[in-house]
């Protein structure tokens, strides 16, 4: 390398390197080995076929499995529809989530639920609910005048 | 040729398009602070006109004319300083500069009618298929055309200078200067080809339908790296000059290269990282521009180091002492072209940690999408970079109009506040979307705020939003005096700095940039390419609404 870098320069760049491979080293290992996801492909639908291909057909609530429900919400300006949805507590809930207009989005503070709601695209996303509790979620991308208005809730009853 | 003279002919061009990067400070300002006070429930858009007292167009305009336009304006005036005294020669082009001055203007004009008459309250992401009047799309990408123009002068008037000095290293600055253009010429092909393809026809209806996460995906491969290109101006600052400015020398004139040269590579194959929660897109993707985000960590670590010691090494050599006791040796009230780059690097660095959090693959969806990223990208854009343009400007608008800065104590002041609003401001903004308040809303009337809870988070984003409207005023109280008042002529020059070790070997390629470009159309067309083109031609095409 050149010569006029300085020997206090090149620690601080080999310690540079190290950290940022460790990085690196943390990053692989918490996506392959503990499984941390962020959201991925799970398909397509076109806006104008949500009202007739299931399961957007018919949003809501529907049990799959013992203490598991998923939970279909179509966003459109400015509502989730269902804008509520009643579990029991300690049920985990996998959310399908698509749009019949523009980009939306669905957060629920405190869960780590955070997607995108793209029109043409399904969202997928799985929480188990172990506190009873009212649950906000509300849209977090822009899309139009209404934008702060469009939220919902889930509520989760003691069983 | 002396050195006044060779910034004669270009002078006027540079000092209006500083000017109107101030119009759209000035501007955009306003707007930023009636949000921030919406932050803490106050509602001042009620006393404005139809249909400016919208929030979302307010929104708009802030994000367009400080996002696309305070900065374009600024980076093409300061780069082509940067190219003119690094070569000692005036633009090669002064037709083209013209040309750049001109497109710029129309397309700023262009885009900003629409937005004020609310014809396009898209925000500056304008995310299809909310759709926006086509004037919108095309005086953004008018500017987007003016900085191609603006980076093929800086290479004409470097290829002529190459022609009288074959054998010569081409000097530091406008190396930095070309490595910029160079970044944001790939960089910029993302929102270029949005535009070009999709966005203008449609809206101007060419075309029924536009795909939205192909869109979406075009936004994000230009809209990390124009940090980038927002940035960097910055670094030749904080590189080739700051040093000078405290006395100092530059650390490593090869690292420095180095540096510039790293962001090519790296900025743009990492934009996934603005679209993690994004559905479409297959986690291993997302994956690999995660591995690359911490890359282009990198330069700026390295920056970290060298910069400091360069001042450091500066402040030593004007009697500064001790291990920390130096830092006081800088001239913090007394230069603000100084202090305001000192105070803009304290914000950077911690821009810089609550960077890593946002690129961090499972903390980003804690933070997306909420109050917590406009408080990371306070402290870095209207921190950091802002207030090294702002510090810049105090030898700039003396340089280029040959007047006096009309009150160093004022610029002091305006400085320090400028950083105390910021960082108030961005520290509640980082504690409203740690509590899960969403950015981007009109909060003051939405149903599900906690005011009561966010009580304190809230005031201080209002607070810092009101101390940054009285900085800013200030800041264009001080350029107004200098530019119609002062009567004093201006001593001031480019400061440049010294390379602290003389260089006599350099290795090649730390004085060439295609082979870096090469490099990066390689890993652009593995980071980006497949995912376009499967969603291109796969996924499906929408309609457009207009919801405003
Ligand atoms: C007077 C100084 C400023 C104040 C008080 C201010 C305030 C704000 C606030 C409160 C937001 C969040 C709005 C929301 O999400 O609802 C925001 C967003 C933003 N600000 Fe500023 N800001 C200032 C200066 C700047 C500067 C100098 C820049 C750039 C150079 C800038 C760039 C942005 C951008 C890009 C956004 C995001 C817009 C969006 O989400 O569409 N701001 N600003
Ligand atoms: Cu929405
Ligand atoms: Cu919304």
């Amino acid at each position: 390398m050149a010569t006029d870098i300085d020997r206090y320069e090149l620690t601080w760049i080999y310690i540079c390197v190290v950290a940022l491979l460790v990085l690196f080293g943390v990053l692989l290992y918490s996506a392959y080995a503990l499984g941390i996801h962020v959201e991925t492909d799970v398909g397509q639908i076109h806006p104008a076929q949500v009202a007739t291909t299931p399961p957007f057909d018919q949003p809501g609530l529907r049990m799959i499995g013992p203490d598991h429900y998923e939970a279909v919400i179509v966003a459109r300006a400015w509502v989730f529809d269902p804008p509520e949805i009643r579990v029991p507590v300690g049920s985990t809930v996998t959310f399908k989530l698509t749009s019949i207009d523009v980009i939306h989005g669905f957060k629920i503070p405190r869960t780590g639920i955070n997607r995108m709601i793209v029109p043409g695209q399904i969202s997928e996303v799985t929480h188990r609910f172990d506190e009873p509790g009212t649950y906000t979620f509300f849209c977090h991308e822009y899309c139009g005048s209404g934008h702060h208005i469009m939220n919902g809730g889930i509520v989760v009853e003691p069983r | 040729m002396n050195l006044a003279e060779i910034y004669r002919r270009d002078a006027w061009h540079m000092r209006w398009s500083l000017y109107i990067s101030f119009v759209m400070l000035a501007i955009g300002g306003f707007y930023g602070t009636l949000q921030a006070l919406d932050k803490m429930g106050v509602d001042l858009y009620r006393y404005l006109p139809d249909p400016l007292y919208r929030y979302y167009l307010g929104l708009t305009v802030h994000g367009v004319t400080l996002g696309w336009m305070f900065t374009v304006f600024f980076i093409i005036a300061f780069l082509n300083l940067v190219t003119i005294h690094g070569l000692r020669r005036p633009l090669a082009s002064p037709g083209l500069a013209k040309a750049t001055f001109g497109l710029a203007v129309l397309g700023a004009v262009a885009a900003l009618i629409p937005t004020f008459t609310n014809e396009a309250s898209v925000l500056w992401t304008f995310y299809a298929p909310l759709q926006a009047h086509p004037a919108f799309y095309i005086g953004l990408t008018a500017i987007v055309v003016a900085t191609w123009t603006a980076g093929i002068n800086a290479y004409l008037t470097w290829r002529s200078w190459k022609r009288e000095h074959p054998n010569v290293r081409t000097p530091l600055m406008s190396f930095a200067a070309l490595t910029t253009w160079a970044m944001w010429a790939l960089a910029s092909v993302g929102v270029a080809a949005s535009m070009l393809f999709q966005l203008i026809p449609w809206s101007s209806g060419l075309l029924a339908q536009v795909n939205p996460l192909l869109n979406r995906s075009l936004f994000w491969f230009t809209g990390h790296p124009v940090v980038y290109f927002w940035l960097l101006p910055a670094y030749i600052s904080w590189y080739t000059m700051l040093p000078a400015q405290v006395g100092g020398r530059l650390f490593s004139e090869s690292l420095a290269r180095l540096v510039f040269l790293a962001f090519i590579p790296f900025s743009i194959p990492t934009g996934l990282h603005h679209m993690f929660p994004d559905p479409g897109i297959p986690h291993s993707t997302k994956l690999l521009h995660a591995i690359l985000t911490f890359a282009v960590v990198f330069p700026s670590l390295v920056t970290a180091f060298t910069v400091v010691a360069s001042v450091e090494e500066g402040a030593r050599r004007n009697g500064g002492t001790g291990r920390f006791r130096w830092i006081l040796r800088l001239p913090w009230l007394t230069n603000p072209a100084v202090s305001g780059q000192l105070l803009g690097m304290v914000l950077f660095a911690t821009g810089g940690i609550t960077g890593i959090i946002n690129a961090s693959y499972g903390m980003n969806l804690v933070v997306h999408n909420t109050m917590w990223i406009p408080g990371h990208l306070h402290t870095q854009v209207a921190g950091a970079v802002t207030l090294t343009w702002m510090a810049a400007s105090f030898w700039l608008i003396p340089l280029l109009t040959g007047k006096k800065l009309w009150s160093v104590r004022l610029s002091t002041l305006q400085v320090w506040t400028w950083f105390f609003g910021m960082a108030i401001m961005a520290r509640g903004m980082h504690w409203m979307g740690m509590a899960g308040v969403p950015r981007r809303v009109h909060l003051t009337y939405a149903p599900y705020a906690l005011f009561d809870e966010w009580r304190l988070a809230g005031w201080l984003v209002g607070a810092g939003g009101v101390l940054l409207f009285l900085s800013g005023a200030l800041f264009l109280y001080v350029i107004a005096m200098t530019v119609w008042f002062s009567r004093s002529p201006a001593q001031v020059e480019v400061p440049e700095a010294k390379p602290l070790h003389p260089v006599e070997r350099m290795p090649l390629v730390l004085d060439r940039i295609t082979p870096w470009v090469t490099v990066t159309v390689v890993l652009i067309a593995i980071a980006w390419l497949p995912s376009i083109y499967r969603i291109a031609t796969t996924h499906p095409y929408v309609q457009g609404w207009r919801l405003w």
